[in-house]
């Protein structure tokens, strides 16, 4: 077993392990933390597969921006707390039954077919690097880029809007 | 070197995971956190088949995913802390209406 393989099962060891564990945690703080592992591992695979780039903004902006607005959010509801009811009871087979299906599947597509098994080979020096997005981005992709930034205001407003005090309302 | 169906292979462990959560928990706020599990697994594999095609498409669809999915967090948390400012809970068995 070379060096890469080896890589890649201990940091999908711990991959699939965060996210078990954030699954399974009673206190939702945890499973924040427990999620925040999983995309800094997430991130390193990102780099194995030479999208330094992606790996950055996986960090600042998931690991980074998005999981500190959740614990934001959680620890300012107080709802960490929070005990699974007795009720949906039907739910939890069914889950499982669907999720043993959908990796079942998986393993069909996986196994059943050559083209997807091949090795990866050693790509080109300047593949993925951010100049290359960069070029990439604003000439082919300038419109769905602009259309990103009038998505992440309107975002914005609406999120002002939702959480503004109503104080027409009579108390 | 690594073989793309293992990416394959740990993308859809994730994912499945991520719907797990979905489908079984209950607090609103995890149940979000799964969403962000199962792009994050879409993610990774946008990555690997850009890579595996030798191709830097997947990466910007993998840019313009977290630009989405960052809006869609924060559109999300507001509307949890609305509906918990009214409704004082975030279980999803007790959110059954949308009247306020």
């Amino acid at each position: 077993m070379n060096g890469d393989l080896l890589l890649f099962f201990g940091l999908a060891l711990v991959a699939v392990g965060a996210a078990v564990a954030m699954l399974v945690s009673r206190n939702a703080v945890y499973s924040a933390l427990f999620l925040i592992i999983n995309f800094a591992t997430i991130a390193v695979f990102f780099l194995m597969l030479g999208a330094p780039f992606i790996a950055m903004a996986q960090v600042t902006v998931y690991a980074g921006a998005i999981m500190v607005l959740f614990l934001f959010v959680i620890m300012l509801l107080g709802a960490e707390q929070i005990q699974l009811p007795g009720r949906g009871g039907w739910q939890r087979p069914l889950a499982i039954l669907l999720a043993v299906a959908l990796v079942a599947e998986t393993a069909v597509v996986i196994f059943g077919r050559g083209e997807v098994t091949q090795m990866l080979q050693p790509s080109a020096s300047d593949y993925g690097n951010p100049q290359a997005i960069g070029m990439t981005l604003f000439s082919d992709f300038l419109l769905p880029f602009e259309v990103t930034s009038v998505l992440l205001l309107a975002a914005m407003v609406g999120v002002i809007v939702i959480t503004k005090e109503d104080r027409k309302k009579p108390e | 070197m690594v073989p793309v169906s293992y990416y394959f292979a740990l993308s859809a462990i994730l994912f499945t995971l991520g719907a797990l959560g979905v489908l079984l928990r209950r607090n609103a706020i995890i149940v979000f956190m799964s969403i962000e599990l199962m792009l994050n697994a879409a993610n990774l594999l946008f990555v690997a088949f850009a890579r595996s095609f030798g191709a830097l498409n997947g990466q910007i669809y993998v840019f313009f995913v977290i630009a989405v999915a960052a809006a869609e967090v924060a559109v999300g948390l507001a509307l949890i802390v609305a509906i918990f400012r009214s409704r004082q809970t975030v279980n999803l068995d007790d959110i059954t209406s949308m009247k306020g």
